[in-house]
């Protein structure tokens, strides 16, 4: 039925791109919303059909996931939730995996947030996503939020000095002092790893400048796509992985999924989401040929006349 | 306001009902606040359809949704600064008494004066509503952009400058697990493997000619002809590819965005897909 409904669609959108084409050709207008109604379909199709990809994990993202991987058991590690509701469905895909995977490897994780919305969804993920598939896990002892504080880069240039300064409790009002995954870390040089997911700012950037590079910190990041290019100079020398968007997460889960068998029927949002973005992408390009060789024709009528 | 902009009114209104009902309804057998998530779910639909209906053309539901979520997000933002960061940071440290009233933990500690001065700052910040006060609160909007100007101008030469400069001074012929070992051992171990020689050695080389040519497009003391000129026209080529590379992934993350919100409709709202 799945493959039925994508054939169908396939030659609703090429049909109609075919269909433009020709009336391209004819140097008759498009109407510019005929163009999002194509990028609706070629999105919606693969949710209501869906199919996916097999992926294979890069270099830069494996970078993260074999530090993860390798770090010994009951290591510190501080994953920051810099992102709002509007970047979620980009980058929490990637924010559940490398939560996952942490916990499974049976690391202590101090969760944080430089942004407001970043604790709403940090405590919506750990209730609904992450924690289901853990219950042996304690709050406190396996894993810790210490939610949001408003500062920006300042509250990163307190912490890589002092933690209880910026953040005397965790988000259950319990002082740090009595938690047990922050014995022995008084500041964030006292994490093994840093995992910084976000793409604004505060973001992934900032946690380099004023954590990694002065603390001398390990850190990976994941990231919003529209920032990633941005990003990728920091690697290998600055950060030690890097998820960039949608393909980032997709491949970790992917890497997850081949390397620990307890995860083969999870969720992965990040996979699914491959479908919808190869189809919308193919038509994006479709786009933009047909608009280059409708210039060109156009150019040559007008230098011939 | 137009007949027809009240016609389109009442029937969104219609729709939003029916659909407030039939969630309501749907959602009955496994939910004891069913009207409460009912309503949501409908009104985050609303919402959703209410920006995309920018896309056809302006509207009083876009304004709506557009007005309601600037208000929302500064409320939020405000609201939660206040509990995390006076409540949970600052009140520990002043009072037990108030700390006993909010429900936090007190910090005992000597007197420091210096928990005063964010407080003293924050009003000044908040002269900003008053009509004749408002110079007031140039002064902590001073001290902001100076405390980050410094902050940053540190951080940025030591991570963008210093660090970034010395990671394009990459070895040429390899170097670290790549170390060159003659050409015989780099044919007779080939490998076209990403991990490989060859793949390294050709990512040193972009480095390097990337940044050269890209540096020489930004250098007009010299007329951009001859071996310069070249040299220039691969500096462009690599800054338009670099464009390239930001466009293909903003398209992708806007993609996202969009699946993200369509997946809602079809699951949370219409019950599409599972």
């Amino acid at each position: 039925m799945a493959d039925l409904g994508i054939i169908v669609s396939l030659v609703i959108i090429f049909g109609g791109l075919v269909a433009l084409f020709v009336r391209s050709i004819q140097a008759r207008e498009v109407d510019r919303r005929i163009i999002f109604l194509f990028i609706f379909i070629a999105v919606a199709a693969p949710i209501l059909f869906p199919f996916t990809f097999s992926e294979t994990a890069t270099e830069v993202v494996k970078g993260v996931f074999d530090k993860i991987e390798s770090l010994p058991e009951g290591s510190k590690v501080l994953i920051s939730f810099d992102f709002d509701p509007a970047m979620a469905p980009e980058v929490q895909p990637m924010a559940n995996a490398i939560s996952r995977h942490s916990l499974e490897k049976g690391h202590k994780i101090i969760f944080m947030s430089l942004w407001a919305t970043g604790q709403a969804l940090l405590t919506h993920s750990l209730a609904n996503y992450i924690l289901p598939g853990f219950p042996e896990k304690q709050d406190g002892i396996d894993y810790v939020n210490i939610g949001y504080k408003a500062g920006n880069e300042g509250v990163l240039n307190v912490i890589i000095t002092d933690f209880r300064k910026m953040f005397p409790t965790d988000v259950n009002s319990v002082l740090l002092d009595s938690i047990e995954v922050f014995n022995g870390v008084n500041s964030a040089k006292d994490v093994d790893l840093v995992i910084a997911i976000g793409g604004g700012k505060p973001g992934p950037k900032e946690w380099v400048l004023f954590i990694g590079d002065p603390g001398n910190i390990p850190i990976g990041f994941g990231v919003a796509a529209v920032v990633a290019p941005q990003l990728y100079p920091y690697y290998p020398a600055q950060v030690i992985g890097i998820l960039g968007g949608v393909k980032g997460a997709a491949e970790y889960e992917s890497e997850l999924q081949k390397t620990h068998p307890r995860f083969r029927d999870m969720d992965t949002p990040g996979l699914r989401m491959m479908g919808p973005q190869t189809l919308a992408h193919v038509v994006i390009l479709s786009f933009i040929v047909i608009g280059n060789v409708v210039f060109f024709r156009s150019r040559r009528r007008e230098k011939k006349a | 306001m137009k007949r027809t902009t009240y016609i389109m009114m009442a029937v969104v209104f219609g729709l939003f009902v029916l659909s407030w009902i039939y969630k309501g309804i749907s959602l009955q057998s496994n939910n004891d606040h069913y009207i409460l998530d009912g309503f949501l779910v409908t009104f985050s639909a609303f919402l959703t359809l209410a920006v995309l209906s920018f896309l056809y053309t302006d509207n009083p539901f876009y304004k709506f949704a557009e007005h309601l979520f600037v208000g929302v997000s500064a409320a939020f933002w405000m609201c939660l600064g206040f509990w995390t960061t006076i409540v949970q940071n600052l009140i520990p440290r002043l009072s037990e008494g108030v700390s006993g009233f909010f429900k936090v933990p007190y910090l005992p500690g000597p007197y420091n004066f210096f928990f005063f001065i964010p407080v003293i700052l924050g009003i000044m910040l908040l002269m900003r509503l008053s009509p004749k006060g408002g110079w007031i609160s140039r002064w902590p909007l001073a001290w902001i952009i100076g405390t980050t100007a410094g902050l940053n101008f540190i951080r940025y030469l030591r991570s963008d400058f210093i660090k970034q400069i010395s990671s394009t001074f990459v070895p040429l012929l390899g170097g670290g697990q790549h170390e060159w070992q003659g050409i015989g051992h780099f044919f007779s171990n080939f490998d076209l493997s990403a991990s490989g020689q060859f793949v390294a050695l050709v990512a040193n080389w972009v480095i390097f000619l990337g940044v050269f040519c890209g540096l020489v497009y930004f250098f007009f003391s010299k007329e951009h002809t001859g071996t310069f000129g070249r040299a220039s026209r691969v500096g462009i080529w690599i800054l338009m590819i670099t464009f390239g590379a930001s466009f293909g992934y903003t398209v992708m993350g806007r993609i996202s965005l969009l699946v993200g919100r369509i997946t809602f409709l079809f699951r949370d709202w219409l019950g599409l897909v599972s």
